[in-house]
């Protein structure tokens, strides 16, 4: 029996070619590894927990172990007594240093939350809330006080199920808000009924998914430093977004933004978990300020799954409508979700689920669209912003219903898609749900993919298998994603998260550059991007760039990394800084060399003459004049070799991104395994700067969506009491259950910067889950089985075959 | 606190006598007595392999063994195979491959592919994936490190195999 994975994959890479951004091209485009991580490679990264300052102390927490409790009483005299504690503090403690929060957004209508403390005052909300502070002089100590500290707490109702949180007869988290709904909206472009009335063919189905978390290898932590002489405080964090930090710090502290420092250097993972402002990341500021020492915070792996936020925790009912010919008439969806007891701060909790309502159906050109979305509280972990946002769901409901309406109609799932895409030259448009779409190449990429995963030769295969008894499925699943977004996604709501980015380049005096980028790095590469621009847009070689990122003393202002805007963004102001920087080059030149600008140029370390090129002078030399020897130059001439430039997308609220994903799978109907044979992205994310690291992007998020596809979740037992809050228990991707994954790239430049680049970073987790569940609806469909409920596991699998209630 | 043990041990070539509580894990030791950060602790309970150390010439879990247990032992770390140059091929095509992003996982990765290229030569791609899979990478889905691993395996089966063709 023939069981190899087809692995035709086309020999040319086909690239688009595009105009270069600068004009002698060495880097931009091209896959150069990223400078500087050997030390990664090494052990000699300087993680949080790698830190040790003078004095430091160590915090940990006392957490709620229910779902929801009214605090009694705290007694700490026995755990002060123990070895080491230096302070133990509540809520009540906190609170006359930090004020409480309320994470709601302007933009979002009606939108509402309850005051958040950073310990919790009165009443506990969810198993895993921070309670009490106990610190001393080292970890095992104040682990060892934590056992002595006697809370004593009266167990409350938890609202735990999403589908009765809002009955009448469940019981108010927060009764000054009136209900548990935290935010809905309805979304109507008309149209719909009649569409669902005319169609010739309807199909629904409920999706879920479930909720579950980033895990970051790294936990979050943090070493928050109060200086008292100074009255400053500076923070060490493992974030992604020092500025906005820096800000929330400032005002829940009451303390000018100028005496706040946040230093974010090596953070081991973040994808979304590390970009929000956390209860004890306050609260061990609060440490800090009581005791006038540096204070780390580092969650151990328990209270990573019970106080990182978790996500995607949805419930949609969905259906499309359809012609014969395979013309999608219509979407229509009713989204419920969970999201905890509190919207997190700042960025809220509404976002996903707004989101799903703007994303579903995305691809398509139909007109009729309609959204219902209700965002309840419940006492459970919060939820947030993780890695693709609503990208998912969306994606997922969206191509879940294709694939149904196309199994209705008998139609090919490429075919299907081809029909209905937004086609290529219809740019810009506008998508049923309103959204602006700049530049796509949805019809590119589908053709794209067809060849590169040799599409008809592989359903042969699968043809042939199934003759065999072997149950082979191929899903696919086209997707936008937003990316480089303006300040329409939180800055117009009144949250301080800036959209705008900065970067100060600087010759230095040996003609070495060094830019200063207001984005940081985690992992993802933006620090070796930023090197690959500024050697191109100045004219040296990359090894004489040095980046400087994740300090808020030392770089220009910006929003940091979220929303795939690291390379739009913050590329964009790098490669702004450094063509000036380069301008100015050129100018002291000219004053130095006593004639015009005109014919000068800056390229490979060198001033030269454009006309035969020869070198003029040296950078090295040029910096050495300017920084010297300022008395050999013109009275009213002042070299400036350091400048700042930044950068907002303003032309669109965001710069979408297109591609599409298809995954191979083999379902063992007798075991419900589902075994992951092979996935192929084609990705669309403008220019590529590096495409190894375009790639890397696109593996790593695909992963992160399998695991949500197949085996995350945070399971819960009817008290709101997590299950599986260890890595024994809750399962990520490990590499021997992992497809190989090909990656190849369409590029369609965003106008709206001159480096065109759009994000990278999301797209991968937007379409693996889709694609991978109509992958397995696909294997099933010979036994008229489907599956729809994320994680999907062997369970799931043969409760669809009927084999198991 | 419970009285403290004396242990005598030899990290990366440098012996080293201390007196450790008997709680005090080998990833602890190594990070806090003797300042080697490379060490890293993701899970602490033994699935996530950033811990990954070698204990005389075995991969173990530095967060699952207890600093007494290493009395006596020969360890190596990710510092002390990096100074030796053992492991260099193995960094070098991480760092060309991009087989890490955020470098968490790397330390444990790296002692862990060490042992796989030294003690299975021949193993096929499938191979190296269920052999990395005691090691969790959150940021690249993995399929770069498979990459690297596999190109490393190919050179020194190359290197290895040539003076053989050259006699």
């Amino acid at each position: 029996m023939k069981r190899d994975i087809v692995d035709l994959e086309p020999a040319k890479e086909q690239t688009t070619p595009l105009a270069p951004v600068t004009e002698d091209p060495r880097y931009i485009g091209k896959s150069v590894p990223r400078g500087g991580i050997e030390r990664l490679t090494q052990g000699l990264g300087q993680y949080i927990d790698d830190l040790e300052l003078p004095r430091m102390a160590h915090a940990v927490y006392w957490r709620s172990p229910v779902a929801h409790a009214r605090i009694v009483k705290v007694d700490a005299g026995r755990a002060r007594g123990m070895p080491g504690v230096l302070l133990v503090a509540d809520g009540h403690d906190v609170a006359k240093l930090c004020k409480p929060w309320v994470a709601v957004l302007g933009h979002l209508a009606g939108m509402k939350s309850a005051p958040q403390y950073a310990l919790a005052m009165d009443r506990a909300c969810w198993q895993g809330e921070p309670v009490v502070a106990v610190v001393a002089e080292t970890r095992a100590q104040a682990e060892d006080a934590l056992a002595h500290l006697e809370v004593e707490l009266e167990e409350l109702p938890a609202v735990i199920d999403i589908e009765t949180a809002l009955d009448a007869a469940t019981p108010l988290i927060h009764p000054a808000l009136g209900d548990n709904l935290c935010f809905t909206r309805s979304l109507d472009v008309g149209g719909v009924d009649e569409a669902f009335a005319r169609a010739d063919v309807v199909a629904e189905t409920t999706f879920e998914f479930g909720r579950h978390t980033g895990v970051t290898l790294e936990p979050r932590c943090q070493i928050a430093h109060w200086s008292p002489a100074e009255r400053r405080l500076t923070v060490h964090h493992s974030q992604q977004a020092p500025h906005m930090m820096q800000d929330l710090y400032a005002r829940q502290f009451s303390l000018p933004a100028s005496a706040v420092r946040v230093i974010c250097k090596d953070v081991g993972g973040s994808f979304g978990i590390k970009v929000h402002a956390y209860p004890d990341d306050f609260a061990t500021v609060a440490m800090s300020m009581m005791l006038g020492r540096p204070v780390k915070f580092v969650a151990d792996r328990l209270e990573s799954f019970t106080s990182d936020i978790h996500a995607r925790h949805h419930r949609v009912k969905a259906r499309i409508a359809a012609m014969t010919s395979g013309e999608i008439l219509g979407f229509e969806i009713d989204d419920l979700t969970g999201i905890g007891p509190y919207s997190v701060f700042p960025r809220t909790s509404a976002i996903e689920g707004n989101q799903v309502v703007n994303l579903v159906g995305g691809p398509y050109k139909h007109k009729a669209y309609r959204a219902r979305l209700n965002v309840v509280f419940q006492n459970k972990t919060p939820t947030c912003q993780y890695r693709a946002v609503g990208h998912p769901i969306a994606c997922a409901v969206t191509e879940g219903l294709v694939d149904l309406a196309a199994q209705k109609l008998g139609m090919d799932a490429l075919e299907i898609r081809r029909r209905n895409v937004i086609p290529d030259d219809a740019y810009p448009a506008t998508g049923a749900s309103g959204i602006k779409l700049e530049v796509l190449s949805h019809e590119a990429c589908l053709e794209r993919l067809r060849e590169f995963m040799n599409y008809e030769a592989l359903r042969a295969e699968q043809a042939a298998l199934r003759q065999q008894g072997v149950y082979r499925g191929i899903g696919i699943a086209a997707l936008i994603e937003l990316t480089n977004p303006s300040a329409a996604f939180y800055g117009v709501g009144g949250a301080r998260i800036a959209s705008q980015d900065g970067a100060t380049a600087r010759l230095d005096p040996e003609g070495h550059v060094t830019v200063l980028v207001s984005v940081g790095e985690q992992g993802q590469g933006a620090e070796g991007v930023y090197a690959q621009v500024a050697a191109d847009a100045v004219g040296v070689d990359i090894g004489q760039v040095r980046i400087v990122t994740g300090d808020t003393d030392v770089t220009p202002y910006g929003g940091g990394t979220w929303a795939s805007r690291g390379a739009g963004i913050g590329g964009e102001a790098v490669l702004l800084a450094c063509q000036a920087l380069r301008e100015n080059i050129v100018a002291v030149a000219a004053v130095i060399l006593k004639r015009g600008r005109e014919g000068l140029a800056v390229r490979r370390g060198n001033v030269v003459d454009t006309t035969g090129g020869e070198v003029v002078l040296p950078l090295h030399e040029l910096g050495r004049i300017a920084y010297f020897r300022s008395d050999t130059l013109p009275a009213d001439f002042t070299p400036e070799l350091a400048v700042t430039r930044h950068y907002a997308q303003r032309d669109y609220p965001f710069i979408f991104t297109n591609g599409v994903q298809a995954s191979y799978v083999e379902v063992d109907p007798d075991t419900g395994f589902v075994r992951l044979l092979k996935h192929w992205a084609v990705e669309d994310c403008g220019r590529v700067l590096n495409p190894m690291l375009v790639d890397e992007q696109m593996r790593g998020a695909i992963v992160q969506g399998i695991g949500g596809a197949m085996y995350e979740e945070c399971l819960y037992d009817e008290r709101g009491l997590m299950l599986n809050g260890s890595l024994v228990d809750y399962l990520v991707p490990m590499a021997h259950e992992m497809p190989d994954i090909a990656v190849t790239h369409v590029q369609t430049p965003t106008a709206s910067s001159r480096l065109g680049a759009k994000g990278a970073g999301e797209a991968g987790t937007a379409g693996a889950p889709a694609a991978v569940m109509n992958a397995i609806n696909d294997a099933l469909a010979p036994f008229d089985a489907h599956v729809h409920s994320q994680p999907i596991t062997p369970q799931k699998v043969l409760r669809a075959l009927g084999k198991v209630d | 606190m419970a009285d403290l043990y004396p242990i005598r041990l030899t990290v990366n070539g440098e012996s080293h006598q201390c007196h450790v509580s008997p709680r005090t894990t080998l990833a602890e030791f190594l990070r806090e007595v003797l300042g080697l950060k490379g060490t890293h602790l993701g899970c602490e309970h033994g699935v996530c392999g950033a811990c990954t150390v070698e204990l005389n010439g075995r991969t173990v879990r530095g967060c699952l063994t207890l600093a007494v247990q290493a009395d006596g032992a020969q360890v190596q770390t990710i510092e002390g195979l990096s100074r030796r140059g053992v492991i260099q091929d193995l960094q070098d095509a991480f760092v060309q491959h991009n087989a890490l992003q955020c470098g968490f996982c790397t330390s444990g990765m790296l002692v862990t592919a060490k042992e796989l290229v030294e003690q299975r030569p021949d193993a096929s791609r499938a191979e190296v994936r269920e052999w990395i899979s005691g090691n969790y990478c959150r940021c690249t889905g993995y399929h770069a490190i498979v990459d690297a691993i596999v190109e490393v395996l190919a050179q020194r089966k190359a290197r290895a195999v040539l003076p053989m063709e050259e006699i």
